[in-house]
């Protein structure tokens, strides 16, 4: 099966067809073509290409092209021998330290470690030296000079394989450390020392090539590819494919052997793999919306806001249509399930959803100005650059590493405010101080990862503190932090937003944190709202079976402690296959046919609330939602 | 808190300086293990040669007065560990012996030699740090999310072949195309600028296939870090975002293949220093293993040995300077 697979793939095709003509010609090649390359014709010294000689004739006459094919067998015999030598030093040495003591373990991997560093070639020199010029002294210098680098691969996945449960499980049992290697460790790394050793190959005949050119490997009157191009280099005016013939053998083979080892590799596993993305023309989504205007006096304004994913298959619509407002100064909550698209519209609100993820909108507001519209991105880039601030989930993945992060703070000054780069890092210190960083001038000049969790949450939103900031878009700004620390965040930015004015869009999935937090929240379910309300209604006054059953699933001090924890029933549903009529009539304990086949409109109550449910606010039968087993 | 940041300064450097202290201490102590080892091997490396060195140096035909007086000079004749503290002794004094066959010291002829050698392994690394660096920034930014599937095959497919062929071939090719076809480029020797072309780019062509495209790996990693997305957020120009916020954080994977590049680089020189008559310590090593000229073979083991260790330690603290975290967090 996984034969099949390498050969499936274009470069394992190539690779193995390569190999198969290369070794027929090492097995076949003196036996078909010897007495030909043999042949002194003397009339045909250094002749060019002919009919007859392919690529001419050397200094005696002899066809070269027969020469060639005949030296494929030495050069290959002697690149495999001398592959072998390095592999079973490498594995002997890579494997030692798990048998032999400690100590002499650790001096071995170190000694392993030493010589790596040194380049093949050097190596190969060395070992050429001691064991003198010629073909079984080249292989053997270029067996030893390989076995460091193998010896440090096997080492590594010997330490790997050796944590797995069942080597332990088979230490304890008493099995002998040696039976351990042979029964249990090497098996299990075999595959990725084949496909080296493969690669390797390749490798190794190249460098015996480079020896024999250099003389120092195979001697007259043998000759592998390496002699051959010594020879032809000598008549290069004369004669180049002299020369390149033999050179373009070496490289023919060098591939072959690396094309199958990639593509071995590719088969099992091993490096990397290249997923393909199919890009789809712009699908032309059902709009079932009608075509809001922008809310007046809105900082941010969204309409009917879809983004799709493309998939293998078909396409993900991630959010279906999702329309809101957020005013000055307001704090707004978005609620949901993981997948239920809230992250992805704060990312498409804030302009940061890249190629291949499309965002469409009917408009996307913000400021008075409309982001989907287009006009001058310099313009568009200091506007938002300053006046809209973004706090991510995970603040240990969100400053630069190679940056301090003073600098990263004043990025957003220098760039959008024109500020030098002494005023913009002063204004990072004050804006660190902002946030409660103790000794601001001391921080400002440490890099992320001498920071706390909780500090470079806070000197994320002193980040977007560095402008003058009308939103703040925080996604899952606190799940990623401590319990007491993401108290301290959400103050934090309470605080932040009283003394800026500026409005907050926060995103999470804690009801109990958007409760707190907010003025107005709103319910996202498989990419749509299904319900908009006040913040302090959300426990009492939620009226769509989502929102409800995801508030009883919040445990408050009036929780009957004796009685399971509620869960919501079911699984999310799966965005690349959304259900007709309501996404939530599989886990909705109300559903009825009419919910399974006509998807609720999101409707406005006129005291400005919305909701998308046929059955809401009616009662729920007490013991599906409170009880599951 | 108008004062400038000194005060607050003090206990910052104190730990910094003791991680930076430990870092130092800790690689120092590797580079001396591995010189060590060097220094032994290059001792040893007579000494494992089967048979008589001196012998097989002088040739059968040579009397053997000759051979035991060589053997005198060499030290040959005292106890093994008497030979490798003299050894020390005159490594220290800056003594690498004397050549067989020229009779030259062999310091000298290395210091005429290195020059040649250096030049040509430090102008191939740069061509292709210069050359990989932005191709494979640039293959990254327009291959980026199955973008431009063509280009990438053909960026891929091309870096494989290139990557397949060694230098010296490419140096018997450039020969082939540049100085015998079109007489663009003097064929061999070291005279003039036109004479370092061919050599450089026989070098380096290989180094900058594999190095572009570990770059455009290491830059698609990059770009789906959350810091670019941050970046974003901070709405800097797409410019300034490739050069200042990823390309810094795959640079250190770059770096560090770059200097296992440049390493391997000055062993490259070898095969291509010969193919061009290059008259660097390549050519003479090869002539010296040949003619069996030991004292020779030792002193250019060592000086390629040293270069490699001293580009290693360069590489690391380079590293160390750009991501401290490989320093601090390495136990």
């Amino acid at each position: 099966m996984r034969a099949s697979r390498v050969l499936l793939r274009p470069v394992g095709f190539a690779g193995f067809g390569l190999l198969a003509v290369v070794l027929f010609v090492a097995v076949f090649g003196p036996v078909l073509w010897g007495d030909r390359a043999a042949v002194v014709e003397t009339g045909n010294l250094l002749d060019g290409p002919s009919a007859e000689h392919w690529i001419g004739t050397d200094n005696l006459g002899r066809d070269l092209f027969s020469r060639v094919l005949v030296a494929a067998r030495l050069s290959i015999v002697l690149a495999l021998a001398a592959t072998a030598i390095s592999m079973v030093l490498g594995i002997v040495l890579g494997a030692a330290p798990m048998l032999v003591g400690r100590r002499l373990g650790r001096l071995i991997t170190a000694g392993v470690n030493v010589l790596v560093a040194f380049p093949g070639v050097l190596l190969v020199l060395f070992f050429a030296v001691i064991f003198g010029v010629g073909a079984r002294g080249a292989a053997l210098a270029v067996g030893l000079a390989g076995a460091p680098a193998f010896a440090r691969l096997c080492h590594t996945l010997v330490a790997a394989v050796s944590e797995r449960d069942y080597i332990a499980a088979a230490r304890i049992a008493g099995v002998s450390k040696i039976r351990v290697l042979v029964r249990h460790v090497l098996p299990n790394i075999a595959e990725p020392l084949i496909v080296n050793a493969t690669m390797a190959a390749g490798g190794v005949l190249l460098t015996f090539a480079g020896l024999s050119f250099l003389g120092l490997g195979v001697q007259a009157p043998d000759y592998d590819w390496g002699k051959l191009m010594q020879d032809g280099l000598n008549g290069i005016y004369v004669h180049p494919l002299a020369a390149l013939g033999p050179g373009i053998a070496v490289v023919l083979a060098g591939l072959a052997f690396n094309l199958t080892g990639e593509a071995f590799a590719a088969a099992f596993g091993i490096g990397e793999t290249s997923g393909r993305v199919r890009r789809e023309a712009p699908a032309t989504a059902d709009r079932e919306h009608a075509v809001a205007a922008p809310e007046p006096g809105a900082v941010l304004s969204v309409g009917d806001l879809r983004v799709t994913i493309p998939g293998a298959q078909n396409p993900i619509r991630a959010v279906r249509g999702v329309t809101f407002a957020v005013r000055d100064g307001e704090a707004v909550g978005v609620v949901g399930e993981s997948g239920s698209g809230k992250s992805l519209t704060a990312l498409a609100v804030a302009r940061l959803i890249e190629q291949p993820i499309r965002v469409e909108a009917d408009h996307l507001v913000f400021a008075g100005e409309d982001l989907m519209a287009g006009g001058d991105p310099e313009s568009l880039r200091k506007r938002l650059g300053t006046s809209l601030a973004v706090v991510f989930q995970d603040p240990m993945t969100s400053f630069n590493p190679a940056h301090r992060v003073g600098p990263q703070l004043a990025e957003v000054s220098r760039f959008h405010q024109g500020l030098s780069r002494r005023a913009a890092f002063a204004r990072a210190v004050d804006r660190l101080r902002a946030v409660k960083i103790r000794e601001p001038e001391r921080r400002a000049r440490q890099y992320p990862f001498e920071f706390s969790g909780g500090m470079r949450q806070r000197a994320m939103i002193g980040m977007g503190l560095m402008g003058t900031p009308r939103l703040i878009i925080a996604d899952e700004p606190t799940t990623a932090l401590d319990v007491t620390v993401q108290r301290q965040v959400l103050e934090l930015l309470a605080e932040v937003r009283r003394d800026t004015g500026a409005a907050l869009l926060l995103i999470s999935h804690d009801v109990s944190v958007v409760t707190d937090v907010c003025d107005r929240v709103l319910v996202m379910y498989a990419g749509r709202i299904v319900e908009e309300l006040p913040a302090a209604d959300l426990r009492t006054l939620a009226r769509h079976p989502y929102t409800r059953a995801l508030v009883a699933a919040v445990p408050d001090m009036e929780t009957d402690l004796t009685r399971p924890l509620a869960v919501i029933p079911g699984l999310p549903v799966d965005p690349a296959h959304i259900p007709d009529g309501c996404a939530f009539a599989a886990r909705c304990p109300l559903a009825d046919d009419r919910c399974r086949a006509v998807e609720p409109p999101l409707l406005s109550s006129p005291a400005g609330d919305r909701v998308a449910c046929h059955k809401a606010g009616q009662p729920l039968p007490a013991d599906t939602v409170e009880v599951t087993a | 808190m108008k004062s400038p940041t000194a005060a607050a300064v003090p206990p910052v450097a104190g730990l910094w300086s003791h991680r930076w202290l430990r870092f130092a201490l800790r690689r120092t102590g590797r580079l001396l293990a591995s010189l060590w080892v060097l220094v032994t091997a290059s001792f040893l490396m007579i000494h494992l040669v089967p048979g008589d060195p001196v012998r097989a140096a002088l040739g059968p035909t040579a009397p053997a007065e000759l051979v035991l007086a060589h053997k005198e000079e060499l030290g040959l004749l005292d106890p093994l560990w008497q030979q490798y503290g003299d050894y020390l002794t005159r490594l220290l004094h800056g003594d690498l012996g004397v050549s067989i066959t020229s009779r030259l010291p062999v310091g000298e002829t290395i210091a005429q030699r290195l020059p040649a050698t250096a030049e040509l392994a430090l102008a191939a690394f740069l061509l292709s740090m210069i050359v990989a660096v932005p191709v494979g920034v640039v293959m990254a930014v327009i291959t980026r999310h199955g973008k431009g599937r063509r280009t990438e095959l053909a960026f891929t497919g091309t870096n494989v072949v290139l990557g397949a062929i060694p230098d010296f071939l490419f140096g018997v090719g450039l020969v082939y195309l540049l100085a015998v076809q079109t007489n663009v480029f003097p064929v061999a020797g070291r005279d003039g600028l036109d004479s370092y072309v061919l050599p450089v780019l026989a070098l380096a062509i290989g180094p900058a296939a594999v190095l572009s495209r570990i770059v455009r790996v290491e830059m698609l990693a990059v770009m789906e870090a959350d810091y670019i997305r941050t970046a974003r957020a901070k709405r800097l120009t797409p410019l300034r975002v490739h050069l200042m916020h990823a390309l810094p954080n795959a640079v250190t994977a770059t770096l560090t293949l770059g200097g296992l590049l440049l390493s391997s680089l000055v062993a490259g020189t070898v095969l291509v220093e010969n193919v061009f008559a290059w008259p660097g310590l390549g050519s003479s090593i090869v002539s010296s293993i040949v003619s069996k000229d030991y004292p020779l073979v030792q002193g250019t083991v060592l000086v390629y040995g040293v270069g490699v260790l001293l580009i290693n330690t360069v590489v690391d603290v380079a590293l160390a300077l750009l991501d401290p975290r490989s320093a601090i967090g390495e136990s």
